[in-house]
């Protein structure tokens, strides 16, 4: 019994847990990576400035965590989960009266060396909390409405939070991720049904109490041309941009509508639109094609793994990774309303970026340690 | 204790996989749809947004191209481009603006109503936009800013060309260039292209109506920009196609000549060539300074222009409206003769004065010519044989005669703002006055008085469609290469080069294919012959200005149109024109035409309040004569050269 539980702590040397690594995985992470810091590089008018040095230098250190983290056992990022959404939901609370404020919002908390979004962090903390959850209460229970109210709080409060920051992307992608895996574990279609019902009630006394520029951002989805230079200039720009970049791009570094500072928020939401400008429809296709791999290799994980909540965690992950992924094309492409949702890896920004890599890095662990039981 | 069982996980497994399973199957259709949209923009509507892009990019800077010049008949430049030199500021470029202008201020000749001016311009455009703060810098100050040009951070020197007109002879024939305005850019259609600022287009004159052509095709200048506007770099350059030049019939020598003549007067000179309807020179007196305009006239000398008596931004040789007076007594005989009104003998005794139906008419001599016959009219001016004439030929066969011989109508193509001027008869009356003719005007009418307005080169073209023996002319101020030789120029051709060669005229008119406007031309002589009898015969009313060299000597007819009817008290006391206030005096005509021997130019000169034909104009006709003649050879001989290249 001892031996076995032991076995389960510990089943390979070093060297077996270094093969049992999700190369496909593994690599497609680094070249995204990779191709990330040339991005930021060709935001930056072809030099190293503050943002592309710290973009490379953020994913060296951010890939050498997802490494640790990946070969940390996973039995103890499930005994951890409940600990850090409860730490995680903390430092909303503490954002919302101590956080650092910027252009309207209050996102950032201060770490004095960096300076840490939460929210971001969020989107998995509430994936980690409700895979642990489900994975605790047996399947008979999951549709008891004693055992609703937990997921329904562990949703809602941060959701409320972040939503008052405001950071209405990041919201409704925390929103997203826990319904996902509610979803997952089982809970009934006619309870989804019901929720949907209420947003749609609540939806119009909801965007009512909205800001205006959030209006705005929505009025300007549903037609941008109606304001050229004001509220839709960022979407037009971005369409002019993926449009001029035609089947071949214009080739690095020479994307004038970026180069010229045509594009909003180049380094950022919109890293997308100007890699699409230098590299054309090829170039974007094969983008989607990376984060199509990543994220058929995050469910293939969660195929094999063993437990529920590293299935549930996979799979949770993966639709999250999928939806940040579509939502930020979407938004770039003109699908979607600019919400303010970036895109993994490739966008700029320490805390969006951190909380990727620590997600990969427990999906990376549940290959690891797949045969693992979590208790 | 949460239970933990085998059964519970594969349950739980399944559960989650089919779940999986169906948001796979979502993320599929997500999938394809963001596919879709990327190829419809990048595939489908990439070259779209390629256009839109580029025009993000792109700006297009327009400049002018130096404008077509403006030669005499010998290539001599009267309107040409000179380099001018200018100061340009960029805002961006300097930190302390107010010490700039400080500095440049002293440097420079800026008055403190510039300045402000300039200051508000900086306000109003984009601080990356160059500010012309002078656009005419005399050499000495522009070298001054040269010298000092590296404490003066942002500004630049700039050579440039603008209009420079050599004299201002020419000013009122050629006109002027002045900086593009609002209205110009809103009433003329070629300038909607050329709109580039601070653009100098022609206002008067050839100037104005061949504007489109000399200001040529702008130039561009195409460089990238950022999302601000700030440029980037220089992408490409278009030099545009720099404007035509025009040549004209004007002889720079004779303008200037005739010009000087005019100084002290107000008034207008013609000279024509009867042959080709070449115009030699057009003045008009007095003149102005056309350079003024170029960079913007200042207000005292606008309103000095403006306010002047004597108008002398009015083109007095195609605008000036006058009575032609006696010179249209040419064509009153001419028309009686024409239609077999009177014959040549026809005599009639002047007594100073003929009454008609109870009205009194004058003749200029108080004490009467006596009994006169055509000739002697002309000569002496008689009004009261015109009187009589007219009476005989009624106002309407008059006015077809003057129509025929240019007169009503306008002579050139070239100018808007010459004046048709006006040859009465019946139905004009009618029409426009809404009264009927009478007799009395007919009469008035007879001797130039009256309704009649003609311009200076209204009346130089009826002297030279006199002189060329009654034969059709089209004036021309401007040579076209293309041009062919006139019928009359081919037969004046002929005439040299056969001498004593003797044609009919009814086949010079058939061979040439001549235009004539007359019906015998019989009468056309009798009239050149009384005009040579004016000048050149004692009693003569320009006999005192004949030019005895038989080279220069010439024929002409005086004339003065009445500005207000002399009084019977004054008539009485003999009232001389030097007598009476300035504006009341008639002004004074004289046409001819030169050399009498074989006639070639024809010439009108309108003195304002000149009072006398004979005294004001003659005198001066007499001097433009000589210098025209003197420059018969050069002119003649550079005209056959002309055509051999042809």
């Amino acid at each position: 019994m001892l031996n076995k539980r032991y076995s389960l702590y510990s089943p390979f040397s070093t060297k077996d847990k270094l093969f049992s690594l999700d190369f496909t995985l593994f690599f497609s992470i680094l070249l995204l990576g990779i191709i990330s810091v040339f991005a930021q590089f060709s935001s930056s008018g072809g030099t190293f400035d503050y943002f592309s040095k710290s973009h490379a230098i953020r994913f060296a250190i951010f890939f050498i965590l997802f490494l640790i983290v990946s070969f940390t056992p996973i039995r103890f990022w499930h005994s951890t989960s409940f600990l850090i959404f409860l730490i995680l939901l903390a430092l909303l609370l503490f954002v919302k009266f101590y956080g650092i404020q910027s252009q309207g919002s209050r996102r950032w908390v201060n770490f004095y060396v960096i300076n840490l979004q939460p929210s971001e962090l969020m989107k998995i903390g509430i994936i980690l909390f409700l895979s642990n959850y489900y994975h605790k209460i047996s399947e008979g229970d999951v549709n008891k409405v004693r055992y609703l109210l937990y997921p329904v709080i562990a949703i809602l409060a941060p959701f409320i939070l972040v939503l008052s920051q405001p950071d209405l992307g990041t919201a409704i992608l925390i929103l997203l991720s826990g319904i996902v895996v509610t979803w997952l574990a089982g809970v009934r279609w006619k309870i989804f049904a019901y929720l949907t019902l209420v947003a749609t009630v609540t939806g119009p006394i909801i965007i009512s109490f909205l800001k205006p520029y959030q209006k705005s951002r929505i009025l300007t989805f549903l037609n941008p041309d109606a304001d050229p230079l004001g509220a839709g200039y960022q979407i037009i720009q971005s369409k002019i941009a993926i449009g001029s970049g035609g089947l071949f791009g214009k080739g690095f570094l020479n994307g004038s509508q970026a180069y010229l500072n045509f594009l909003p928020e180049k380094h950022t939401d919109f890293i997308f639109t100007l890699y699409a400008e230098e590299f054309g429809f090829f170039g974007s296709v094969f983008m989607i094609f990376l984060y199509f791999l990543i994220t058929y290799r995050i469910i293939k994980i969660g195929n094999e793994t063993r437990s529920i909540f590293g299935k549930l965690y996979c799979y949770g992950f993966a639709n999250a990774f999928f939806i940040y992924v579509t939502v930020n094309m979407s938004m770039v492409l003109g699908l979607l309303p600019i919400v303010g949702a970036p895109l993994p890896i490739l966008s700029y920004g320490g805390s969006s970026m951190l909380a990727i890599m620590f997600g990969l890095g427990i999906v990376m662990s549940c290959k690891v340690y797949k045969n693992s039981a979590v208790g | 204790m949460l239970s933990f069982n085998s059964s519970n996980i594969a349950s739980k497994t399944r559960t989650i996989g089919r779940r999986m399973f169906l948001l796979n199957s979502i993320k599929a259709v997500v999938l394809l749809g963001i596919f879709g949209r990327l190829a419809s923009l990048q595939i489908n509507e990439s070259s779209k947004y390629r256009s839109l892009a580029d025009k993000n990019r792109f700006r297009e800077s327009k400049f002018a191209p130096p404008r077509g010049i403006i030669e005499d008949y010998f290539g001599e430049e009267i309107a040409s481009n000179t380099t001018v030199y200018q100061v340009h500021l960029i805002p961006e470029n300097t930190k302390k603006m107010d010490e700039l202008l400080m500095r440049l201020k002293n440097l420079i000749n800026l008055s403190d109503k510039k300045l402000i001016l300039i200051k508000k311009k900086i306000k109003k455009q984009k601080k990356w936009e160059a500010i012309i703060i002078s656009d005419n810098l005399s050499w000495a100050e522009f070298s001054r800013l040269n010298l000092f040009l590296h404490e003066l951070e942002g500004v630049n020197p700039i050579v440039s060309v603008a209009r420079s007109y050599q004299n201002n002879a020419s000013a009122h024939a050629i006109g002027y260039v002045s900086e593009i305005s609002p209205k110009d850019i809103r009433n003329k259609k070629y300038l909607k292209n050329i709109n580039i600022a601070g653009i100098g287009i022609g206002k008067t004159g050839l100037e104005s109506t061949l504007d489109k052509e000399m200001l040529g095709l702008p130039g561009f200048l195409r460089y990238e920009v950022n999302a601000y506007g700030k440029k980037i770099k220089q992408v490409s350059v278009d030099d545009g196609q720099r404007g035509k030049t025009f040549r004209t019939t004007l002889d720079n020598e004779i303008q200037v000549y005739a010009s000087k003549l005019l100084e002290n007067v107000s008034g207008a000179a013609c000279v024509m060539d009867i042959y080709n309807g070449d115009i030699i020179s057009m003045v008009s007196s007095p003149s102005f300074n056309p350079n003024s305009f170029v960079h913007g006239i200042n207000q005292n000398e606008w309103n000095g222009l403006l306010n002047n008596r004597d108008k002398p931004l009015i083109n007095k040789a195609i605008s000036g409206l006058y009575p032609p007076g006696s010179t249209i007594k040419t064509l009153t005989a001419l028309s009686a003769l024409e239609n077999d009104v009177v014959n040549s003998r026809l005599t009639v005794r002047c007594k100073g004065y003929i009454d008609l139906h109870g009205e009194r008419f004058h003749c200029w001599k108080k004490k009467g010519h006596g009994l006169v016959g055509m000739r002697t009219a002309i000569k002496k001016s008689c009004d009261v044989y015109f009187y009589e004439v007219s009476r005989r030929l009624g106002i309407d066969r008059l006015a077809t005669t003057a129509e025929k011989f240019g007169l009503g109508k306008n002579v050139l193509k070239n100018y808007k703002e010459e004046k048709a001027g006006v040859v009465p008869n019946t139905k004009w009356k009618i029409r426009e006055l809404g009264k009927n003719w009478y007799i009395g005007e007919t009469l008035h009418s007879g001797i130039g008085q009256g309704y009649f307005l003609t311009t200076p080169l209204q009346l130089s073209l009826m002297t030279a469609q006199i002189a060329n023996g009654g034969f059709k002319i089209t004036p021309r101020i401007l040579v076209d290469e293309n041009d062919q030789i006139s019928n009359l120029q081919k037969f004046l051709n002929y005439k040299n080069s056969t001498p004593g060669g003797v044609m009919s005229t009814d086949d010079q008119i058939f061979n040439f294919s001549l235009k004539p406007l007359f019906r015998n031309q019989e009468n056309i002589n009798l009239v050149k012959e009384a005009m040579f009898a004016a000048t050149n015969e004692v009693g003569g009313t320009s006999y005192r200005s004949r030019h005895v060299k038989k080279e220069f000597m010439f024929a002409g007819k005086t004339g003065s149109s009445q500005i207000k009817k002399f009084t019977e008290e004054q008539r009485i006391a003999e009232v001389k024109q030097e007598d009476i206030t300035y504006l009341e005096r008639d002004h004074a005509w004289f046409v001819a035409f030169a050399p009498v021997s074989e006639p070639r130019y024809a010439i009108s000169v309108l003195v304002e309040h000149g009072g006398s034909g004979s005294k004001a104009a003659a005198p001066l006709a007499k001097k433009i004569i000589k210098k025209v003649l003197e420059r018969h050879e050069r002119r003649n001989s550079y005209s056959n050269k002309k055509i051999r290249d042809i």
